[in-house]
């Protein structure tokens, strides 16, 4: 399945809904979505990967990249995963210390806005 | 040595790597590996495919990366192997990689310096494959690098 992509603001926070796989042929289209919500202002994002079917490195790398770039904005980006086969690669690359990864999303905004 | 199950060669373009996973996938599956494997297989193979289509397309476009997967009794192998050379030297520019065919003295302009894996080190693909791969063997050769990994199957009955 190719990768299909929306995003909603809940609570002040963008939610990034990513569904499908994000590979090296997919995963561009990810990084032009997040570069584009931090240029427009949006610096607290929330990525709900709940439905993502497929990551590699590549994707790993574009989440990195968007975590920098609202970091740089004192900003957040939080995600939402629950399925094994993907924490599994956050858990390999040493990621699940550098991402909050939280349940769902409403858990997500909570311990983004206790945090504030 | 063992003729491979199936072969393929593909143009080093990043739609073509999800092909080669579905592929690998299912002859894995055909090779008897456990359901419960075939995630890092895909996993594993799509790293090793994306790496070798990211090393053509800076060095050799026009190469096809070439895909051995192997069915034999109790395991199940694959080999990923791209022709762009890996240079020690200096002289291969900020990948520190050629073509095959220009590795042995042919003038390569040096390649801009790519921003798709940003912020993350080009070798977290192959840190990934040596988590999931139950064997892996990488080796660099004249013709270019060879990533073969391999899981159990289950044996021809």
């Amino acid at each position: 399945m190719d990768l299909k992509l929306d995003h909603h603001t809940k609570d002040g926070i963008e939610v990034v809904d990513v569904e499908g796989e994000i590979d090296v042929y997919t995963a561009p289209r990810l990084r032009e979505l997040l570069i584009e919500l931090v240029n427009i202002g949006h610096y607290q994002l929330v990525v709900n990967m709940e439905k993502v079917e497929f990551l590699d490195s590549t994707g790993l790398g574009v989440l990195v990249g968007g975590l920098k770039r609202v970091r740089a904005h004192d900003g957040s980006l939080d995600l939402v995963c629950t399925q094994e086969r993907i924490l599994k690669i956050f858990r390999i690359t040493g990621l699940t210390k550098v991402f909050g990864i939280h349940d769902s999303v409403d858990e997500a905004i909570a311990a983004r806005k206790s945090e504030k | 040595m063992t003729m491979a199950t199936v072969e393929m060669s593909f143009t080093p373009l990043p739609a073509h790597v999800r092909t080669a996973r579905l592929v690998a996938t299912a002859v894995a599956r055909r090779s008897g590996v456990d359901e419960a494997l075939l995630d890092e297989v895909r996993l594993a193979v799509g790293e090793a495919c994306s790496r070798a289509v990211e090393a053509h397309q800076e060095h050799c476009p026009t190469e096809p990366v070439r895909v051995a997967l192997t069915g034999t009794d109790g395991r199940f192998e694959v080999v990923v192997t791209d022709t762009a050379v890996q240079d020690a030297g200096a002289a291969a520019g900020p990948g520190g990689e050629k073509c095959g065919a220009d590795a042995a003295g042919g003038e390569q302009p040096a390649a801009a310096a790519k921003p798709g894996r940003q912020a993350v080190p080009a070798e977290l693909g192959l840190a990934v494959i040596e988590g999931l791969a139950d064997d892996v063997k990488i080796a660099r050769t004249k013709a270019g690098l060879s990533i073969r990994m391999s899981w159990p199957s289950a044996p021809a009955s």
